[in-house]
């Protein structure tokens, strides 16, 4: 395993990497999320915070509405919001690596089409919130597996493009049917609830929906975490992964495997949500540099961070929600173009 | 402009022009003499032909379910789907409006400058009068009216209008002596996880707004219709009474933990509105909620209004709907729609 130092080396020489950051980065999180569960429609002082977690760590019982409030409802959506920025960003990071393209987005191969038309079909049927959730979750895995089976089907030299190209195609068609749907949808009572699903929201967040998708995501973030080395070296392109020993083809599917069941576990339970799969991935490499190995737990501690903040923006700035794939795309999508103009020395 | 129109009447003898209406958008339309198909450009158009003049009917534009045909009178219940013209998820082919040769389209809604400009646009392209009716509630019995007066239809409709007017004067004298303090306060629990609301004001809450109640969800600038609510805030906002018509979320909502800290749920307050063959509340907004108003204030007022549900639920059905359903039929409609028992603890 010689190759693989050397690439590490190359790879970790670059000025950027800074460990220390990462660290920093983690207390930024523990900072953002203790303030978030101070702020909310229901008031709740830091002594009372205090007080509730007391009780819960000394299984004391439950002391009245605040405690339901904090454990039942505010914990399990900063929960769910720190793990679906980390899980989307994650993503995104080990895709603009693994497709070697820093414009693209965990939504590349369909997952939140595929996981979209899940749950517009759950809600056309009327089906309870739990069958939408597991409708969602295997619609967006099932999407992906048909690009990439379609992908695998056409035989050419460029596999990463020809899975792109699947993606798209797909992608546009499910997308079709999403819209089929809607149009047959009762306009009254379905497709509103449609509309907010496609925007994306914590707000129905409960604590059984974060324990059910922490274990899909950790078990997607396992191969990724121990083929970090391998995707530093996919990021180099086919022919220097083969050069240096590695069988493109069956890596590539494990990393999209793992980084699909990321995504759909939770867009199953967040609904889609934008643009933060592709902008953070950018600003951890500004502040990492693009090892992989830095790289992954860097975005993944901003996503959450940055997830945590956009989800109390959309619960806070109005008296009832704001849907979270507004929020997010208006904050990301000006950055992102900022990033543009700055060009490309993140990524180089 | 009006001798024009009768003078171009005269050239096409196969169309007899009698006249002119002045639309609620304050369009003159000119009409037949006889008119014996009417299409219904939208879901609250069609319930407010039903209501008026179901004999003129070209179709639904949705086919109703099985569940809401026993409240339909037949023959109408199995009339063909024939797609909306307007409002959301227009469907409706302007080749189908043309082959069902009606003699004039109705919408029934809104009337602002977007619907205007539909109308006239359809109009002009396939030569059809079409009219808009004002679907504001306020408005209910003016609407009757004037639809009644445009198809030859006065009687009727001022039959349904003085009904309209009796049980909106009755709401007013209710709620008057009640002070805006001691109302209830009311959400509306849309969707299948209970958190899709409207805001005080909008079309979606209008009818408990008018019933005496408040809604807790109340308009903010640059908020209208629906919105999405987190549960946190219902919990703080702890209404006295929550309405829903999703039964998924009406079964779940009263053993479920955090919908428990509510008090409307702990109360036994959370009412299932009826939905067959048209909503009470909503779904679609058109004269079906005048059924929701009359429940609602009895909800809301029991002293007020102490009269059995099921006969109210009687005569309003046999006097729009022109059915009378047996008391099987009754109770499965109205089921629950008296709140639940306080939730198992």
């Amino acid at each position: 395993m010689v190759e693989r130092h050397g690439t590490a080396e190359t790879i970790a020489a670059s000025p950027h990497s800074r460990p220390g950051i990462v660290v920093a980065l983690a207390a930024l999180l523990v900072l953002v999320m203790t303030s978030a569960v101070l702020v909310g429609a229901y008031p709740v002082s830091p002594g009372e915070l205090i007080g509730t977690l007391g009780r819960f760590v000394g299984g004391a019982p439950r002391a009245g509405q605040i405690d339901t409030v904090l454990l039942e409802v505010r914990f399990p959506r900063i929960g769910a919001a720190a793990l679906a920025g980390a899980s989307l960003a994650a993503a995104g990071a080990t895709y603009q690596g693994l497709f070697r393209n820093p414009l693209v987005s965990p939504d590349i191969l369909g997952v939140s089409t595929g996981a979209g038309l899940g749950a517009v079909l759950g809600i056309f049927l009327s089906l309870p919130v739990a069958a939408i959730q597991a409708l969602a979750f295997f619609g967006g895995l099932a999407t992906v597996a048909l690009v990439y089976v379609v992908a695998a089907a056409v035989r050419e030299r460029e596999p990463t493009l020809v899975l792109v190209l699947s993606g798209v195609v797909i992608g546009s068609l499910t997308g079709a049917a999403i819209a089929l749907l809607k149009v047959l949808a009762d306009p009254y009572d379905q497709l509103p609830a449609i509309t907010f699903w496609l925007l994306g929201s914590l707000a129905s967040i409960r604590k059984h929906d974060v324990l059910l998708a922490m274990p899909l995501v950790l078990l997607g973030l396992m191969p990724l975490v121990l083929l970090r080395w391998r995707i530093n070296v996919m990021s180099l392109g086919d022919e220097e992964a083969k050069a240096l020993g590695l069988e493109a083809g069956r890596l590539r599917m494990i990393i999209i495997a793992a980084a699909t069941l990321v995504t759909s576990s939770v867009v199953a339970i967040s609904g889609v949500i934008g643009w933060v799969g592709l902008v953070i991935p950018h600003i951890a490499r500004m502040l990492v540099g693009p090892n992989f190995d830095r790289l992954l737990p860097a975005s993944m501690l901003l996503g959450a961070t940055y997830m945590v903040l956009v989800d109390t923006l959309a619960r806070t700035i109005a008296r009832v929600e704001t849907p979270l794939g507004i929020l997010t795309a208006i904050i990301g999508a000006p950055f992102f173009l900022w990033l543009l103009a700055r060009g490309r020395r993140g990524w180089e | 402009m009006r001798r024009l129109l009768i003078g171009l009447a005269a050239l096409l003898p196969s169309i007899a022009m009698a006249g002119e209406i002045i639309d609620s958008a304050g369009r003159r339309v000119a009409i037949p003499d006889r008119i014996e198909k009417v299409f219904a450009a939208g879901g609250p158009a069609s319930i407010l032909l039903y209501v008026l003049a179901p004999e003129l009917m070209t179709g639904w534009p949705r086919r109703p379910r099985e569940e809401e045909k026993p409240f339909i009178a037949s023959p109408y219940r199995d009339l063909p789907e024939v797609g909306m013209l307007t409002g959301r998820g227009g469907s409706a082919n302007l080749e189908t409006v043309i082959r069902v040769k009606p003699d004039v389209i109705l919408d029934f809604g809104s009337v602002k400058e977007t619907y205007v400009s539909l109308a006239n646009a359809t109009q002009q392209q396939i030569g059809i009068p079409y009219l808009l009716i004002d679907g504001r509630f306020e408005a209910t019995a003016a609407s009757l009216r004037l639809l009644g007066a445009a198809l030859g239809k006065s009687e009727r409709a001022e039959q349904l209008a003085l009904y309209v007017e009796a049980q909106l004067t009755a709401v007013d004298a209710a709620i008057a002596q009640v002070p805006a303090t001691r109302r209830p306060r009311v959400y509306l629990a849309r969707g299948p996880d209970g958190l899709e609301t409207g805001v005080a004001g909008s079309i979606n809450t209008e009818i408990i707004e008018r019933a005496g109640g408040r809604n807790v969800v109340e308009a903010t600038e640059g908020q209208r219709g629906l919105v999405r609510a987190s549960i946190e805030q219902v919990i703080v906002a702890n209404p006295d009474a929550i309405i829903t018509w999703d039964r998924g979320f009406y079964e779940r909502a009263g053993h479920d933990p955090l919908w428990r800290e509510v008090k409307a749920v702990r109360e036994g307050r959370l009412y299932l509105s009826p939905t067959a063959p048209f909503g009470w509340i909503d779904r679609p907004p058109s004269v079906n909620r005048i059924m929701g108003l009359v429940w609602l204030a009895g909800i809301f007022y029991p002293q007020q209004f102490p009269k059995d549900l099921r006969d109210q639920v009687r005569e309003f059905y046999k006097v729009f709907y022109q059915v009378t359903p047996d008391d099987k039929e009754l109770d499965g409609l109205i089921a629950w729609s008296k709140g639940t028992a306080p939730p198992r603890r």
